[in-house]
């Protein structure tokens, strides 16, 4: 086993679920994976597919109608769910942080810059003098590309691309093992989308701290993450290195979304993926994406697979590279 | 769309062959709505009170001298009679209506009146904005109340819809404002600009898309200003403004406050009328109340 | 060379917004914009900008939702704004538009059907319930949709992509003679994208409908169109057959935006240069609309803007450093489009 100092984050067995009149929504439903200290993690979904719910759930802010029902959080060997609130409250930002979707206004719009980053710090007992203060926003600033400025403005002063380096610069305040990035450049243009990706990995790198980037978007993926999770109606079904998942996918799911991608070496005819996502009130029994696959077998219908691992750190959940686990006509009996 | 559920895919969530219509949708989101539901039932109480009233109670006891003066609760007058012979029980039973027949009429108007004024300027904007913005302001800063008592008191003869369109002649500023507004949002929106590339002409427009869409607004609009305009035209018959040649709950309180009912401890005569007018308040605030939550879901306490 | 008959233009366009009661501040959204779409060949057009390009505005206007500041929107050789109710009818009909919102194009009040049986109705298209009820089922198979999946639903019931179909559907189903496109894809799935452009192009290829394509993603912008126009702050900067302004861009402004495309290939990473943050000292405001961010400029660049230069047969772009390429004095910027004739089919 992997000792916590390597593995600052892993997740068991992930079950969380909304609530709703017509019974329980499974939004994650059982995922596991490992985080390696210092390395850049993506996680890879479309709507539907539960990377948002994770995102909060890793951090154990989700809210009703969301509850998790199951499976184990462990940040830095300590297992999440059992804390208390306050003990959750006191590793957030200091062991774990998060940049929020770029798309939501999650700055204090009446409190200044420095103010909102001093009372983040504070909240978690670090106490420094006024000058000492000023010059550690100062340095964070700097860190994120930011003009020192800056940390005397509103928010509604800044653009979106700043605001998102000053929500960057928080999270690495405190120098945080975990820093959970959701769909950070959502809203934002190509340009400034550059920016905010190259100036995460710059603070990722600097201060050592495993990332995850959630998203949809593939290119972003490639550019930024080392290994590259792909997530479909709650579950993980390809995880693995992402060279790996780009040249070699071997899920089909990740096959046709690889495929389905356009790029500017050359017009080809584009194909997406038929049908829609299934139902996760009502999720169809067996493989998840058999209805859509085109690969499925029988076996598909009835047995959900598991993750397996192969060679190469890469594994999938998919029965097409498994021995069947007793014969085809016992297990359809 | 709410952030705790981002990607809640609407498939994931879909209703197969249940579909849910709008006017169930609607009987549904009521019935759940307590506060609603209580509202509603204390009016329809007092609406079946005055149905049954005005049919089995003969309307000659409202008159005066139908029985003997200032009599205490009996068995022949239920609820005893006033200084001048009239019944107080059939008083009431005919009064009632009369006060929510009012309201009705302002609200009928105010509401009519406000939400046709507040379509045109926010939908059209431009000078028919500014012209309704301007007109709407002045009316809101004229006292409506002062107003309606110097024209109540100059008129000899007022008859009941004759105060319901005074009243609903000043009713409709809010409305005018509150469905201004909600235009003004809901214009910029992609189906109306879709609509017009359906071919659809602009009143048709604001007929077929945007009023079925306002419904809740124009709804709690309008209780909001029968529950205004009853309160007005009951003040105003206090005061002896109003009709008098029919009977009406604030003309009941006139005549009990002219008379002394107070002092002669005639409880059974300026109790009930308050009574009446309390509940009908009561209900109407529960059902403005109610109607806000409905038509803004941040209010409300259950999904 | 075919003589491209204009069906819808815009001459000279420019579009300012004013804010403020007392003290009035002025947006040039689209600066003095000149623009033709032909009814032969239909063409695949993209026109590509960030937020506060102009964009979305241009679309407006040549969409005729929104009255230019400046300039005319000629639809078939007459003023829209002059036009009678007849005219601007057909107009409407003719030149239809997909917004970028799968959610708000559809009043929730209704179920989706709302929005197909009503261009029948108010257009006249079938001549009763039974005939309207098959245009509408052979609109959404054409998109690729099951009617027993989608009919008789309301919106919230079904996915942002089918609602999206839906509304492309619609479009269809009115033959018009341009479709405006308004960011279309960007607020679909990825593995539905893919469905919706190639459906785009189908239309284009076997309806002979033209398509405007309005997006900020350029790699689409260059698998659906042929020819691109990049908007920069309500200016042309580069404009032209896709193939040449996508793969060797010549204005920074379309470099800038090239070299940012995050590449779905970890082996084509972002350059590490990061030269992209705002240079040092502001801009007259008289000159080129980049000057504050570009790394090659001059001088003169800040005193006058300049003007559109033609480097290539199918492309020009607005910088000085294309001077001696000759300017591009046609008014109609379609002659520096590569016509459909000369583009390679597709292959896969």
């Amino acid at each position: 086993m992997t000792t916590t100092n390597d593995v600052p984050l892993r997740v068991e067995n992930l079950e969380v679920h909304y609530h709703t009149r017509k019974g329980p929504v499974k939004a994650v439903d059982g995922v596991s994976f490992e985080l390696q200290k210092g390395e850049r993690l993506g996680l890879v979904g479309e709507s539907g597919s539960g990377k948002s719910t994770i995102a909060l759930s890793l951090m154990v802010a989700h809210k009703e109608p969301a509850k998790i029902e199951g499976g184990k959080i462990f940040l830095n060997g300590t297992d999440m769910l059992s804390l208390s609130d306050a003990e959750v409250r006191s590793k957030r930002l200091s062991e774990i942080a998060m940049v929020p979707q770029g798309a939501l206004n999650s700055l204090n719009p009446v409190m200044r810059v420095r103010d909102q980053m001093i009372d983040g710090l504070k909240a978690h007992g670090v106490s420094k003098s006024k000058e000492e203060f000023a010059d550690f926003i100062a340095e964070l600033l700097r860190r994120v590309g930011l003009d020192g400025g800056v940390a005397e403005m509103y928010p509604h002063e800044l653009s979106g691309g700043m605001k998102q380096r000053v929500t960057i610069a928080m999270s690495i305040s405190m120098n945080p093992s975990v820093i959970i990035a959701d769909e950070p450049t959502s809203a934002l243009d190509v340009v400034v989308q550059r920016q905010i990706v190259q100036t995460l990995l710059e603070a990722q790198k600097q201060i050592g701290a495993a990332t995850i980037l959630i998203g949809h978007d593939m290119g972003l993926m490639a550019q930024f993450a080392t290994r590259m999770g792909i997530m479909y109606a709650g579950r993980l079904v390809e995880i693995g290195p992402t060279r790996e998942i780009f040249n070699n996918p071997k899920h089909p799911y990740t096959q046709l979304l690889i495929s389905s991608l356009p790029n500017t070496q050359g017009k080809r005819r584009l194909s997406g993926i038929p049908g829609i996502t299934p139902s996760l009130l009502n999720p169809p029994p067996g493989c998840v994406f058999h209805t859509r696959c085109p690969k499925a077998t029988e076996r598909c219908k009835i047995e959900l697979p598991n993750l397996i691992t192969e060679e190469n750190e890469h594994s999938q959940a998919c029965h097409l590279y498994t021995e069947p686990a007793k014969s085809e006509e016992e297990v359809t009996a | 769309m709410s952030s705790a559920s981002p990607e809640i895919a609407p498939s994931d969530v879909q209703i197969d062959d249940d579909q849910i219509g709008i006017i169930k949708t609607v009987f549904e989101v009521i019935k759940r709505n307590k506060t609603l539901v209580s509202g509603l039932s204390i009016l329809l109480l007092i609406g079946l009170f005055s149905l049954f009233g005005t049919l089995l109670i003969d309307p000659e006891r409202t008159e005066v001298g139908a029985g003997r003066p200032a009599q205490s609760p009996s068995s022949e007058h239920i609820l005893g009679t006033d200084q001048q012979g009239r019944d107080v029980f059939a008083d009431l039973a005919y009064g009632t209506p009369a006060s929510l027949i009012i309201g009705l009429i302002a609200g009928v108007i105010g509401v009519g009146i406000g939400t046709a004024l507040g379509f045109l300027a926010g939908y059209y904007r431009g000078y028919w904005d500014t012209f309704i913005s301007l007109t709407t302001d002045v009316f809101l800063t004229i006292p409506a109340l002062l107003v309606l008592v110097v024209i109540a008191s100059m008129t000899t003869v007022l008859s009941i819809e004759a105060m319901g369109l005074l009243i609903g002649f000043f009713a409709w500023m809010g409305p005018a404002r509150t469905i201004r507004s909600q235009v003004l949002s809901l214009r910029d929106r992609s189906y109306v600009d879709v609509a017009k590339f359906n071919g659809v002409r602009d009143i048709e427009i604001i007929w077929r898309e945007l009023v079925p869409t306002l419904m809740p607004y124009i709804a709690a609009s309008f209780v909001g200003t029968v529950a205004a305009a009853i309160l007005a035209s009951i003040g105003l018959s206090a005061l002896g403004l109003g009709p008098q040649n029919e009977p009406s709950l604030g003309l009941t309180i006139y005549w009990s406050v002219t008379y002394g009912a107070l002092i002669r401890e005639m409880w059974w005569w300026f109790g009930p009328p308050i009574v009446v007018i309390v509940m009908l308040f009561i209900g109407l605030f529960l059902m403005t109340a109610g109607l806000d939550q409905v038509s803004n879901p941040r209010l409300r306490t259950s999904v | 060379m075919n003589e491209v008959i204009p069906l819808l233009e815009c001459r000279d366009i420019s579009k300012t917004f004013v804010s403020g009661t007392f003290k009035k501040r002025y947006n040039l959204a689209l600066d003095k914009t000149s623009l033709t779409i032909a009814e032969f060949p239909p063409a695949i057009t993209a026109i590509a900008g960030e937020s506060g390009s102009g964009k979305t505005t241009l679309a407006r206007v040549l969409l005729g939702l929104l009255p230019p500041t400046e300039g005319q929107v000629i639809y078939k050789g007459q003023d829209i704004a002059k036009m009678s109710r007849s005219e601007f009818r057909d107009f409407r009909r003719e030149v239809q538009v997909i917004f970028q919102d799968p959610f708000e194009s559809y009043n929730p009040f209704y179920k989706v059907d709302h929005v197909l049986e009503t261009p029948i109705r108010k257009y006249g298209l079938a001549k009763n319930k039974k005939e309207a009820k098959e245009l509408i089922i052979d609109a959404l198979e054409t998109v690729g949709l099951r009617p027993s999946e989608t009919l008789g639903r309301y919106p919230h019931q079904l996915s942002g992509g089918q609602r999206q179909r839906i509304m492309v559907a619609r479009a269809v189903m009115l033959r018009p003679k341009i479709i405006v496109a308004d960011e279309p894809v960007s607020m679909v799935d990825a593995s539905l994208r893919a469905t919706i452009l190639e459906t785009l192009r189908t239309l284009n290829d076997e309806f002979g409908i033209s398509i405007l394509y309005i997006t900020h993603d350029l790699t689409t912008a260059y698998q659906v169109a042929e020819n691109i126009i990049v908007l920069y702050k309500g200016t042309i900067a580069e404009a032209g057959d896709v193939e040449k302004v996508i793969n060797s861009p010549t204005h920074p402004y379309t470099r800038l935006l090239v070299d940012s495309i995050p590449q779905p290939d970890p082996d084509l990473q972002w350059g590490s240069d990061s030269s992209v943050s705002r240079l040092t000292g502001g801009m007259s405001g008289h000159g080129c609309v980049f000057y504050d961010r570009c790394p090659i400029r001059e001088d003169r660049c800040d005193e006058t803007p300049p003007s559109l230069y033609q480097p290539d047969k199918y492309r020009v772009t607005r910088c000085y450093a294309y001077e001696e390429s000759g300017t591009f004095d046609s008014p109609k910027l379609t002659d520096a489009f590569i016509p459909a004739s000369e583009i390679a089919p597709i292959q896969g």
